[in-house]
């Protein structure tokens, strides 16, 4: 009996399920959640429309809204994560143990940095990739329209992985990048990692193709003239990050593998003994964790480098150094990674290097922040919501930077290493930088999305209280860790003084929780009122890129007539000298909708679970499945159907 | 712009300038009752280490000034209802000025970038400190969740509590017989980690005498956060008349007590042990190397 029902459930049992009174908290939240989306969704009839028009689609901007979509529910999740470790370090001083176990913290910090990384920041770029890229080129379509649907079902069911973990078993206590021993069968013999790696090698997989889907598609498929220097700065930041995806991706697969090798299998990779070593999955994984920081940063520099020009109304400042800047990034960011970990005792050589190679990075940094106040110099500023989110990018940032340079520095790295000093300074660059980026980038292009824009009025607001209260959230932590505060502490002595920090960090990051319900309630105001804000033009900024030629929302071809481009900022000098030829349409092929992205996800994802729980029957139908389900997708010769010149005119007669 | 909007912003600002300005004085009073530990040094490599924390920031100020007046100015400046400002929407490049923002920061960082490399190889934790006095030797293992110090010199060994003469250098040999931990004492100097299978090294001084705080700055597992431990600088003579103390404990650290020892605990109280194997730490060192019996010395 108890063989049979290992073969079955492996080593899932009921025990899984049992959980305390603030995890069945977020259990329950979780399902009413889904249970009221399923209700409505039968309570309006739209199961049908839901799988037809959105869940088989192939169409990068439907990808691209469902990865936002993806990524704003992930923002909530690992946003209630950060509250509660707030609220656990602002209680739990001297004889009051605040409200979570030791275990229960961790867990909760191992999966806001897992989600925030991964799940949100890695989901609003690929998705602001799905969206504009192929627009900003003048495409119709990615290189590869199916690995693209592909790409965002694995994404998607790593994201689901992670949350099925707070509900059957529960989730890594390691920290975000699971060093060993402490991730390895003997310190964390649970399921926790192994939901760990598997959620970060689906969702990684996904990205590492989606990498190599859109730089192909930079590098094959720009509108005709558009040679590279002719680029928009968003498609060449983006083909900078890409690069890194596609050499920095594998080498965080293999790790991951090789963990999961020494976990499962009883290997030695990274366990002192039988020849491992921990100190090379510390370098294996920073060798990923580096260049993954620019992957983050980099299209959001790109999205400030359009804002800026467009809400300047004046040409990008210093456009080939902005270039040479990305690609000067790109090389250096993979020649980095030692300094996460000066304090392993590497020598001073080795040290230095990787120290100096470190404060190289922010010359270009600093290139491009000169080049956008140029750009700004003898422009005529028009203040909104982007451009704010740009403004306090550039005060926090710069901050951030310098934070960062001290650190550069191995003596100095020595004193604030693993401190909430190093917790504030990544958080600047990824709070200021990368978020800051993609809230600018989002309301920027949404009205090409939707067809109507975002209202300003809640957005300013939001951007207001971000701004607040990310200043009072991480200034006490700067603070902190000159205090002598180390990270993922969930308890501390009442002597050290730190408390009244910790309250104010609170008290920011209750100021930030308003700014997120200023974004949602933008989102609902907006929607609401559409019509009195909708795009008419399809030119709501006065753009200056090829995205704005095309009616908003953009039809599922982008072009009816695909675009020629002879200059840089090409729309904005078609729309000085108007040209008034009729169009000549010619017949469009288009992919055809497919679920076969979502069926290989779903089995990716059961093959995930499997190996979680040692399921061994359901991980080789799990793998079966996906490998079957690529077989049929070759073998099937009818993925393209043809709009007809005479439907395009009727369509854009019509809009 | 209207002067109403003109008085509406000159409120905000001055609200914010304000709350700024209250911020910082109720943090500087706050903070003057508090160990700022990393900017209170107690030894000469902490005091190097908070000068060089001084020393970046404020060269890094030469650029974050102009940076931060430039934005503010180009921003008020060339704003939309500005309608007196030149705009020139076709002016993208200029020479002289790229030349000037990659080349300005190149200096700084060639300035920077050579104090980076003596002061690595100055500060580096493994060279050994110069002084009159003889040096102690001070074995460092973490456990889970627990610091065993080992003083062979001595003899002795200590757990969660580490007492050392003042003006002495301190060698301490680091290593871990469970998860990753790094050993730092903010007061002293700058952290190392401890690691399964190495033995990294620090070398520290304490200028007088004190107390200090020590703890783990790596998180290793459910028992982190109480992998605190006292650190006590002292005179030699009550350091000997410490040693003498421990010397009496009825606690042995031996094969057998250490097995029961390096199970998991948490928030362990002070131990002490009046003797210990002498090669108990190069034993855990070694424990997990692949064939330790069959390296000849020069491989060690």
């Amino acid at each position: 009996m108890m063989l049979f029902a290992n073969l079955l459930w492996g080593r899932l049992t009921l025990n899984a399920f049992q959980h305390d009174p603030i995890e069945m908290g977020g259990v329950v939240s979780m399902v009413i959640a889904i249970a009221a989306i399923v209700v409505a969704l039968f309570y309006f009839k739209r199961w049908g429309w839901l799988w037809r028009e959105w869940l088989t689609s192939l169409d990068p901007k439907k990808i691209g809204v469902m990865y936002i979509i993806v990524a704003i529910v992930m923002l909530l999740r690992a946003g209630v994560d950060a509250a509660m470790i707030r609220a656990q370090q602002a209680l739990s001083s001297g004889a009051n143990h605040g409200f979570l176990t030791s275990d229960h913290f961790q867990q909760i910090f191992t999966a806001h940095g897992t989600i925030m990384i991964f799940f949100v920041a890695m989901g609003l770029m690929f998705g602001l990739i799905n969206l504009v890229v192929p627009l900003q080129l003048g495409a119709r379509d990615v290189a590869f329209p199916f690995l693209n649907a592909t790409s965002f079902w694995l994404y998607a069911a790593g994201a689901v992985l992670v949350n099925v973990s707070l509900v059957v078993g529960k989730f890594a206590a390691t920290g975000w990048l699971a060093y060993p021993p402490l991730s390895e069968l003997r310190y964390s013999p649970g399921v926790g990692v192994d939901y760990w790696i598997w959620s970060l090698q689906i969702a990684g997989i996904g990205s590492l193709l989606s990498g190599v889907n859109f730089f192909a598609t930079i590098i094959k498929l720009r509108a005709k003239g558009m040679t590279l220097m002719k680029m928009p700065m968003f498609c060449w930041s983006v083909l900078g990050a890409l690069t890194l995806v596609v050499f920095a991706f594998p080498i965080l697969t293999v790790t991951l593998t090789l963990l999961a090798l020494d976990r499962s299998l009883g290997m030695h990779f990274f366990t002192a003994g039988a020849g491992g070593n921990a100190m090379m999955y510390v370098n294996l994984i920073w060798a990923w964790g580096h260049p993954e920081v620019y992957i983050l940063i980099l299209p959001a520099f790109g999205v400030f480098s359009e804002v800026v020009a467009t809400f300047s109304r004046k040409r990008l400042f210093g456009y080939t150094s902005m270039v040479w800047a990305i690609w000067a990034i790109v090389a250096l960011s993979f020649i980095v990674w030692l300094h996460h970990f000066f304090t392993m005792g590497a020598g001073a050589d080795v040290n230095a290097f990787f120290g100096i190679m470190t404060m190289i990075i922010a010359i270009p940094t600093g290139v491009k922040i000169f080049n956008w106040l140029f750009t700004m110099y003898r422009g005529r500023i028009w203040f909104a919501s982007p451009m704010l989110w740009f403004m306090g990018f550039v005060f926090l940032f710069t901050l951030g930077g310098v934070a960062g340079v001290m650190m550069g520095m191995p003596p100095v790295d020595f004193q604030l290493h693993n401190s909430l000093f190093l917790v504030a300074h990544f958080h600047t660059m990824i709070v200021s930088g990368v978020l800051f980026g993609y809230f600018a980038g989002l309301t920027y292009w949404f009205p090409k999305i939707f067809g109507f824009k975002l209202n300003e009025r809640p957005g300013k607001y939001a951007f207001w209280c971000w701004s607040i209260g990310f200043v009072l959230a991480f200034t006490p932590l700067y603070i902190l860790g000159f205090l002598g505060a180390t990270r993922r502490l969930d308890h501390y002595s009442a002597s050290l003084g730190w408390q009244p920090l910790f309250i104010v960090a609170a008290i920011g990051g209750a100021v930030i929780a308003i700014g997120i319900g200023f974004q949602i309630l933008q989102l609902i105001v907006s929607i609401w009122q559409r019509n009195s804000n909708l795009d008419t033009t399809g030119d709501p900024w006065n753009g200056r890129t090829l995205e704005w030629s095309t009616r908003s929302p953009a039809p599922a071809y982008n072009f009816a007539v695909l675009p020629e481009v002879a200059e840089r900022d090409a729309f904005w000098i078609a729309k000085k000298t108007k040209k008034t030829d009729r169009p000549a349409y010619a017949d469009i092929v288009m992919p055809k909708n497919t679920s076969l992205g979502i069926v290989i996800a779903a089995f990716a994802f059961l093959f995930s679970f499997a190996v979680v729980w040692h399921i061994l029957w359901l991980g080789v139908v799990g793998l079966i499945g996906v490998v079957t389900t690529i077989i049929l997708r070759i073998s099937d010769d009818e993925t393209e159907y043809t709009i007809k010149a005479s439907e395009i005119a009727k369509m854009e007669a019509e809009s | 712009m209207s002067k109403q909007q003109k008085t509406g912003l000159k409120f905000r600002l001055t609200v914010g300038i304000g709350l700024v300005g209250l911020g910082t004085v109720l943090t500087g009073l706050y903070l003057r009752h508090t160990n700022i530990v990393v900017l209170n040094p107690k030894g000469p490599l902490a005091r190097q280490e908070r000068n060089l924390i001084i020393f970046a920031a404020l060269l890094s100020l030469v650029v974050v000034i102009p940076v931060f007046i430039m934005t503010i100015t180009i921003a008020w400046r060339y704003r939309e209802s500005n309608k007196a400002a030149r705009y020139q929407p076709d002016w993208d490049h200029s020479r002289l000025a790229e030349s000037l923002w990659w080349g300005i920061p190149s200096l700084l960082i060639l300035i920077l970038g050579i104090v980076t490399w003596n002061s690595s190889h100055s500060l580096d934790p493994y060279r050994p400190l110069r002084s009159p006095n003889p040096p102690l030797t001070i074995q460092v293992i973490a456990l889970d969740w627990k610091w065993l110090f080992i003083y062979p010199q001595q003899g002795i060994a200590s757990l969660n509590y580490l007492q050392f003469p003042e003006q002495t250098p301190i060698n301490f040999e680091v290593t871990s017989d469970a998860t990753m931990n790094s050993f730092w004492i903010p007061q002293l100097s700058g952290q190392i980690y401890a690691m399964n299978g190495m033995s990294s090294q620090l070398h520290l001084l304490a200028d007088g005498q004190g107390t200090y705080q020590g703890r783990s700055a790596n998180i290793s597992g459910e028992g982190f956060a109480g992998m605190n431990f006292a650190v006590h600088s002292s005179t030699m003579s009550d350091f000997n008349n410490w040693v003498r103390k421990v010397k009496q404990s009825p606690n042995h650290l031996d094969a057998v007590s250490y097995a029961k020892l390096s199970e998991p605990s948490q928030n362990s109280p002070i131990t002490y042990y009046s003797a210990t194997d002498n090669y108990l730490y190069d034993k855990i060192v070694l424990k997990s190397a692949p064939d330790a019996n069959n390296l000849s010395t020069s491989q060690l």
